[in-house]
């Protein structure tokens, strides 16, 4: 376990070091709620509430496609990552410190959101429903992190940036995190909960502010979890297979 | 019981058979140098003993077992061939990182002392220049206090004296070593045994004398119509109607062409580099 501490912390180490990484993480989500949300819906406590769990969604999907896909493709290319499999260590404890450095940098991007909403809105959530979110966020973040980790080991770091920049704004439009619960555009609403940006709002609208979720949506969530899951673990098999077989 | 064993290991990359029955000892206290040209099957061989890569066939073992078991790489050090410290993480913080994986680390002053790299604990690797990381590279293999060390070309790209700083602070550790190179130079200066490697397979193991004998060639070059078999020749071939010939003793060789009546122009007598010498050892065994 204080291995797994130890690879995380230098992982956290090395990111930090290079502040721009960090700040370009938590500056989209910041901007858009000043932006859209604040002067839009800041005064309406229910629409901003709203509005909040959707920029956490948009700043946790992001987060995770970007930290996951080009942090895992980057650090393959390296040298140093061979070498670190040679000390006497499995493959785990990198493996499990990377997902916690992962969710560091992901409570980061959106603790901005939260703030702006705080400060500058009347969005409102009493400490169980702050709570209850929080359990949300952890179950909706988990296809993400595998969709990041699947693009990581899938494809080299020139080919992770392209494609985790192509995925992020459909994805993050696409699902409805734009607009509010079920205002998204007439011709999206069909597609809207096949996305699992979608299902992680739902979630998260319930969670925060006692939306009704649509089923459709959270079903197709799960799905993609388990999709993403297979996905993640071949490419993570097939990564090893080329490099360490 | 040798450290670590090679047995009839074989390796194969898709099509290209990188290791070919290759079968080695290392034991205890000993420095061997793998010798060979660039491809000859050093670092292959290195990534199986390190539990990098497994082999397609034969076996490896480290300390009696599976090089892949993390438990048996408690006591070996690496230094790979190509460098790749984090750029954003500091000296000391890599030397701590890597620390943090053995029971009984060397303090990390001590072990950046005798690296001569004490003045730059704090700062970034990617401040460094290329040797100051290669020495930090080697470093970082004798942290666990390792009885066995893996150093892939570990001075490649190093001037004079920074190669000479480097040998010394290697020569001065009481375990085993197994290091690649292709400057005989440096394995005449770290080894007590070397292993030649050429193709994939073992073509000579021995100690640095009888090897250094074995590639010690020279490539008599010459313009003309034909040569004679002669005894001082090991090896020739031709190309722009130049005539190459490889031979353990040049002069030998020139007082033979004379005697023999050969009509030549233009000899020259170079020394034959590794590479060539490499050649014509793994031609005379095919």
């Amino acid at each position: 376990m204080s291995l797994v501490i130890t690879h995380a912390r230098y992982q956290f180490l090395e990111t930090i070091r290079i502040p721009i990484a960090v700040i370009g993480a938590m500056f989209f989500p910041a901007a858009a709620m000043i932006f859209f949300v604040v002067p839009i819906v800041g005064d309406n406590a229910a629409a901003a509430t709203y509005a909040t769990a959707s920029m956490v969604v948009f700043a946790t999907s992001t987060t995770c496609i970007f930290s996951y896909g080009i942090g895992v493709a980057e650090d393959r290319a390296q040298p140093w990552d061979p070498y670190v499999r040679t000390l006497p260590a499995g493959s785990f404890p990198r493996f499990a410190g990377r997902i916690l450095n992962g969710t560091g940098f992901l409570v980061l991007s959106f603790l901005p959101v939260l703030v702006i909403a705080a400060v500058a809105t009347e969005a409102t959530a009493t400490p169980g429903r702050l709570a209850l979110a929080a359990g949300a966020l952890l179950a909706g973040s988990i296809p993400f992190t595998l969709l990041g980790l699947t693009i990581g080991y899938a494809l080299p770091s020139k080919a992770a940036l392209a494609v985790a920049q192509l995925l992020f704004f459909p994805l993050a439009f696409g699902g409805g995190l734009m607009s509010a619960p079920g205002q998204a555009p007439g011709w999206l609403e069909p597609i809207s909960p096949f996305l699992p940006t979608r299902g992680a709002a739902e979630l998260l609208w319930a969670s925060a502010g006692g939306w009704q979720p649509n089923t459709t949506a959270v079903v197709m969530l799960a799905v993609w979890t388990v999709v993403l899951a297979v996905a993640g673990a071949a490419a993570y098999r097939r990564d090893e297979g080329r490099r360490y077989r | 019981m040798p450290l670590a064993r090679a047995i009839d290991v074989s390796r194969r990359y898709g099509d290209v058979l990188a290791l070919d029955q290759v079968s080695l000892d290392v034991h205890n206290g000993e420095i061997v140098g793998l010798l060979g040209p660039n491809g000859a099957g050093k670092t292959t061989l290195l990534n199986l003993f390190i539990g990098l890569r497994r082999a397609t066939s034969g076996r490896v073992e480290l300390f009696g077992g599976d090089p892949g078991d993390p438990a048996r790489r408690l006591r070996i050090g690496v230094t790979p061939q190509e460098t790749g410290l984090p750029s954003t993480l500091r000296v000391g913080e890599c030397v701590d990182f890597v620390a943090a994986h053995y029971p009984d680390p060397v303090p990390r002053g001590e072990l950046l002392a005798r690296f001569g790299l004490s003045d730059l604990a704090r700062r970034q690797t990617g401040g460094l220049s290329g040797g100051q990381k290669r020495r930090l590279a080697v470093a970082l293999a004798f942290v666990g206090r390792p009885r066995l060390v893996f150093l892939d070309e570990p001075t490649t790209g190093l001037d004079v004296s920074a190669r000479r700083a480097l040998w010394e602070a290697i020569r001065e550790f009481p375990g085993s070593v197994l290091l690649t190179s292709h400057y005989l130079e440096e394995i005449e200066a770290l080894a007590d045994r070397v292993v030649v490697i050429g193709g994939g397979r073992v073509l000579a193991d021995d100690t640095i004398d009888a090897v250094r004998n074995l590639v010690a060639l020279r490539r008599v070059s010459l313009s003309g119509e034909h040569v004679p078999r002669l005894d001082a020749v090991v090896s020739e071939h031709r190309d722009n109607g130049r005539i190459h010939l490889m031979t353990p003793d040049s002069d030998a060789l020139v007082r033979q062409l004379v005697t023999a009546g050969v009509a030549f122009r233009d000899l020259e007598i170079h020394a034959a580099s590794l590479e060539e010498a490499f050649l014509t050892l793994t031609s005379k065994e095919s």
